[in-house]
């Protein structure tokens, strides 16, 4: 056994594609709400541009401020789920508004999987005084709620899409480095690394060959989990007005321009995009519960 | 034993050293405050003047130990805006984060400990779909989101609940709902599962082949066993909801900390939203202490591993 070279091919670009190829063929018992729920929104999100009726961000030429739906009486099918209070179109804002949170909550969650992977690997694997350190920054943004953190951060950076992604990044790498950091510990036990190492694979090999390949089923599922999360706080934060800048059209923006005139009855301002929120990230979770299962039988009770 | 507690009490100062520092640093790193403060056709000499009272002109190491020295004598220092103690503007509205998180914990508790053990018992049965569905809306259902709704339908529709401001019980009920909402899922899914351990223990099964009845089963030997995690979470959860309470403060207009911290961001107020953040940490970190430490003494394994 130890006479294995360092450079042995493992299950290398050939099984890369096979493997991939069976994800596809696994979508399809994936839960079929879910798969709807994001396959559509995805689209709406994509094509916003040639479906969306007006410019989301524009008054709509001849349609009143604060339009109801079309099946209320004053609505009309021209803005099918009213208008709000510039008189733009709230259904194009809604499907301008997907784009919004799946960029950010798809963007935010790689930043916060890649810091937090990456720090777990290496807290795992390095050890000592580099596992000391990561560890007690973890419990230290541990210590502060998720959102009180978001937003504090985002006060004090400013407002603008790619900057809520990355602070909402910096702020839920923890989870993935803790778990990470787990499993590592484990995996640095075990023979084929030991092997790896004794043959005089280098550091950076072994995580690059044994050790990153082995976390990649973890961190997918926590992934899928965190999604949701981050879709939520970005909602929140531009709610607070310190995420998205108006006039884009995102949600939490939305819900927070409908708040004046909530106590008016203008329900539709309010009930459609949170109905958005609530959707995407229903889907998110149920995509990721059953990813969990999929993959990886030990998380089920994370 | 004492071992431990030596180690977790250094960890939580280690903790709150890197916290507080992280927030100081980043409060100073993305803008003068002095500058925020006044207007722009201010005078060097002046901005110079105030930098100098308030002290912003020393060192940052020199302003982070004069910050953390008054910091553990419980002083957050001045504010910008109201110009008085941070802490006592934050000691002013903390009985109202309390009560509000107080409320929402019941809420929590109410919803997620019968829907847990209900499904707990009845395994897979058609009520154990219905809490999982309970549950997985918890964790969707965005808690402002809830909130609006709920003014839309009480306020609005039903004319029930006024809608914002404090006073008497009716204004805490939507709030804590909205605030709650999240934390019953997280209260359903642990008292499940923590119910199935206990329920599948060699105990319980002698229990049963005594010959007792089911209720007594499950109300008198499992229920309390399984509930030691369960109120220890919702301890915790009562901790973090009087802190994270922000959105839901906002939205009801509920004089507390999160409201706070909100008007202090609004207003540039630095050493108020330093003050609140670095206060919050302080509160988690010392309820997650006083959580392990109990658990070391309930059960020796805590201690020896790690």
């Amino acid at each position: 056994m130890a006479t294995i070279p360092a450079d042995t091919p493992l299950p290398s670009r050939k099984a890369a594609t096979g493997r991939l190829r069976g994800v596809v063929k696994a979508l399809r018992d994936a839960p079929l709400a879910a798969v709807v729920i994001l396959g559509g929104l995805v689209l709406a999100a994509l094509l916003a541009d040639l479906i969306a009726p007006y410019d989301p961000t524009l008054p709509v030429k001849g349609a009143e401020m604060f339009a109801p739906p079309f099946w209320m009486e004053g609505g009309s099918l021209a803005t099918p789920l009213g208008t709000d209070f510039q008189a733009r179109d709230i259904l194009s804002r809604l499907l301008y508004g997907a784009r919004v949170s799946l960029v950010v909550g798809l963007m935010g969650t790689l930043v916060a999987g890649g810091i937090g992977t990456a720090m777990g690997i290496i807290s795992g694997y390095v050890g000592g005084w580099a596992d000391q350190i990561i560890m007690r920054v973890t419990d230290a943004w541990l210590a502060l709620p998720a959102i009180v953190f978001a937003i504090f951060l985002a006060a004090m950076v400013g407002p603008s899409m790619w900057n809520i992604i990355v602070i909402l990044g910096a702020v839920y790498w923890t989870r993935y480095a803790r778990v990470i950091r787990g499993e590592v510990l484990t995996l640095r036990e075990r023979d084929f690394v030991k092997l790896a190492e004794i043959a005089g694979a280098s550091r950076y090999r072994v995580i690059r060959k044994h050790i990153l390949p082995n976390v990649m089923n973890t961190a997918t599922v926590l992934a899928s989990l965190t999604v949701g999360v981050v879709i939520i706080a970005e909602a929140s934060l531009s709610f607070l007005g310190v995420g998205v800048p108006p006039p884009q059209p995102a949600w939490g923006l939305m819900l927070s321009e409908a708040r004046p005139t909530l106590m008016a009855g203008q329900w539709w301002l309010t009930v459609f995009p949170g109905a958005c929120i609530l959707l995407i990230v229903l889907a998110t979770q149920l995509f990721g519960d059953w990813l969990r299962v999929r993959l990886d039988p030990q998380l089920r009770n994370l | 034993m004492s071992q431990f507690i030596i180690r977790r009490v250094l960890y939580s100062v280690v903790t709150l050293f890197i916290l507080s520092g992280t927030i100081f640093l980043i409060v100073r790193l993305t803008g003068d405050p002095v500058a925020l403060m006044t207007e722009a056709s201010a005078r060097p000499e002046d901005l110079e003047r105030i930098r100098h009272q308030w002290g912003l002109d020393r060192s940052w190491p020199v302003q982070y130990v004069t910050f953390m020295q008054n910091a553990l004598q419980g002083e957050l220092g001045k504010s910008f805006n109201y110009r008085l103690p941070v802490s006592e503007l934050y000691f002013q509205r903390l009985p109202n984060s309390l009560t509000l998180g107080l409320a929402a914990t019941l809420i929590s508790l109410l919803i997620g400990i019968p829907a847990g053990i209900i499904s707990a018992v009845k395994v897979n049965s058609a009520w154990d779909n219905v809490a999982k569905g309970i549950a997985l809306l918890g964790l969707s259902i965005p808690g402002f989101w809830l909130g609006l709704v709920l003014i839309l339908i009480f306020s609005v529709w039903l004319r029930w609940l006024p809608t914002s401001g404090s006073g008497d019980w009716r204004h805490v009920v939507m709030p804590a709902l909205a605030l709650g909402w999240y934390f019953a899922a997280s209260m359903l899914r642990l008292t499940r599962s923590s119910m199935l351990e206990v329920l599948g223990s060699e105990y319980i099964k002698l229990a049963r082949l005594k010959g007792l009845p089911d209720f007594v089963v499950v109300a008198m030997h499992a229920f309390k066993n399984a509930l030691i995690p369960v109120f220890t979470l919702a301890g915790v959860n009562m901790v973090v909801m009087v802190n994270a309470a922000v959105i839901i403060e906002v939205i009801f207009a509920w004089p507390g900390i999160g409201r706070l911290l909100y008007e202090g961001i609004f207003q540039r107020d630095f050493p108020l939203v330093q003050g609140v953040v670095v206060m919050a940490g302080f509160m988690i970190v010392g309820i997650n202490l006083v959580v392990d430490v109990l658990y070391a003494f309930i059960d020796p394994r805590i201690r020896l591993t790690r």
